[in-house]
């Protein structure tokens, strides 16, 4: 089970709670499928997020891992299979799947004609987040956008713009938080800044978390698990700590090139 | 079950863009009220040159002041649509509890807030500048705005429709639709005008009905009741018409993929 987060980075060292047996799951996908025509994009994937946990999809570009976030989001139909969050189906329940649920994402940005409150306090109603305005200053004193507040978002810098996303993100305390490269615009010093606030807000909040990157460091210090995903299935799975020596890699970046190039060689059967 | 504080979320944006932004709270009112002064005058100057000594404010400048008032409409929900396609919102926007009941329900209100504020200002021009009473229209003047304000409702809503199934490129195409409906809704003539062909389509056009009606009055005739309940009918009926393809088309965008990559365009 997992107990800590941010594992190497000596500054930030949240530990999060140990997750009872009882414990639902945040996210469960059964069989997940979704074509377009006759391309299969995702191919039967399931999986689970617990309470806690911090979860890598990891894959090369067109694996899958958008069209799977897409799908949890509800933006886009599966072709077959069920995702539940908690215990709302998001095929019949959306709504109140969906409320229990936020993102962030480089290609979702903020409307960049609202300022930032304005965004929070739009997307608080959306999520019809309880006594809004508290959180909001709570939001933006923890992601240090107090000076910002009166700007409008399309002015923000990157980090600024990512740092905005994430406290939309977080105001309705969601118990599925998922994050699509979040620091993928960031230089490595507001990245590790984000990182730090993205683990501090999940231990605290006892989120359970789907995180896509291409930063494999970044993965190592903040996943609990790994799913690789490679032609819309998932190809390996586990601690990314011991995954690349199970499979005979020194880094989980030599891994992840093996899965994109030579899938075959870990068991991929479709290329 | 719709939840008030989504629809208000709506309006709260719309509120904020609006409040914040000359380019967007001048068109609400500026063009309609040019409509008026410019028509006001036509009116004036066909007033002093006829020897039938008809009154042409009535007739000229009314259907111009219905018919603004019915695109004002339109536009009100199609621009609130299109603020969220400018601003490449829909991911944020649909990701979240939002149904599309409480969207178009946002869209709708959003419309009849910002239409509000186009009618004042041209029925302050038309009664205070160029003395249009509206006591001659009498009751029915409650029928005629309603079917205008249902019709607008409805084609905003298929106008919207189109854009999100064809992508942003088809906002050309919203602009445009009242004007090519004009001369089929007989706004300034007669439907006996028209040739039998064009005649057909404007039976299908609820605002059609407000015109002949109009004229009628103010001809000395009759109100036409059940013309003007048949109008309010066709007009309700294109709205559940007009969510019903919403309702399609954002299913099928969902299905698609095109939600999710919405500038895209072409994955349909």
């Amino acid at each position: 089970m997992i107990s800590a987060v941010m594992r190497n980075d000596a500054t930030t060292e949240p530990v999060r709670p140990a997750q009872t047996p009882s414990t639902p799951k945040v996210l469960a996908i059964e069989n997940l499928r979704k074509v377009y025509g006759d391309t299969v994009a995702v191919d039967g994937v399931s999986f689970h997020v617990d309470r806690n946990e911090i979860v890598g999809l990891l894959g090369p570009n067109g694996a899958g891992k958008t069209t799977i976030i897409n799908m949890i989001l509800g933006v886009l139909e599966p072709s077959a299979g069920t995702i539940h969050i908690e215990d709302a189906d998001l095929a019949t329940h959306r709504s109140q799947a969906l409320a229990r649920t936020n993102f962030t994402a480089v290609y979702a940005p903020l409307p960049g004609n609202l300022t930032v409150v304005q965004n929070l306090r739009f997307f608080g109603l959306l999520y019809g987040v309880p006594h809004l305005a508290g959180r909001m200053d709570e939001l933006i004193r923890q992601f240090d956008i107090e000076r910002f507040r009166d700007t409008k978002c399309g002015v923000l810098s990157s980090g600024e713009q990512t740092r905005a996303g994430l406290a939309k993100a977080m105001l309705n305390q969601p118990h599925l938080l998922l994050l699509d490269e979040p620091t993928s615009s960031l230089d490595p010093s507001a990245a590790r800044d984000i990182r730090a606030r993205i683990c501090e807000f999940s231990s605290q909040e006892a989120v359970g978390v789907l995180w896509t990157s291409h930063n494999m460091h970044e993965v190592e210090q903040v996943c609990d698990r790994v799913l690789f995903l490679s032609h819309g299935r998932i190809l390996l799975e586990g601690d990314p700590k011991n995954l690349p020596r199970e499979h005979g890699k020194e880094t989980l970046e030599d891994l992840f090139i093996t899965v994109a190039r030579e899938p075959l060689s870990l068991g991929d059967p479709a290329p | 079950m719709m939840r008030t504080h989504r629809i208000a979320a709506i309006l709260l944006r719309q509120f904020y863009l609006i409040r914040g932004s000359p380019a967007r709270l001048l068109p609400l009112f500026v063009w309609a009220a040019v409509d008026i002064v410019l028509w006001g005058f036509i009116t004036r100057y066909l007033n002093t040159v006829t020897s039938t000594g008809q009154n042409f404010v009535p007739t000229l400048l009314g259907a111009v002041l219905f018919w603004d008032f019915f695109t004002r409409v339109m536009y009100g929900v199609t621009t609130t649509f299109l603020e969220d396609v400018w601003s490449r919102n829909f991911l944020n926007l649909f990701a979240s509890p939002l149904s599309i009941a409480e969207y178009l329900a946002g869209l709708v209100i959003s419309s009849i807030l910002t239409s509000s504020i186009g009618l004042i200002v041209m029925l302050l021009l038309a009664i205070l500048v160029f003395g249009l009473s509206f006591f001659v229209y009498g009751l029915a003047l409650i029928p005629f705005l309603l079917v205008l304000f249902f019709f607008g409702i409805a084609l905003g809503v298929f106008a919207v429709a189109m854009v999100l199934r064809y992508g942003p490129a088809a906002e050309w195409f919203v602009w445009p639709i009242p004007a090519i409906l004009s001369p089929f809704a007989a706004v300034f003539y007669p439907v006996a005008t028209l040739p039998p062909w064009m005649q057909y389509v404007s039976r299908l056009l609820p605002p059609s009905y407000v015109f002949e009606s109009m004229r009628t009055i103010l001809a000395g005739g009759p109100v036409s009741w059940p013309g003007l309940l048949w109008s309010l009918s066709l007009a309700t009926a294109y709205i559940f018409l007009a969510g019903w393809l919403f309702t399609r088309i954002y299913r099928h965008a969902v299905r698609t993929g095109l939600i999710a990559r919405y500038s895209a365009e072409t994955l349909s």
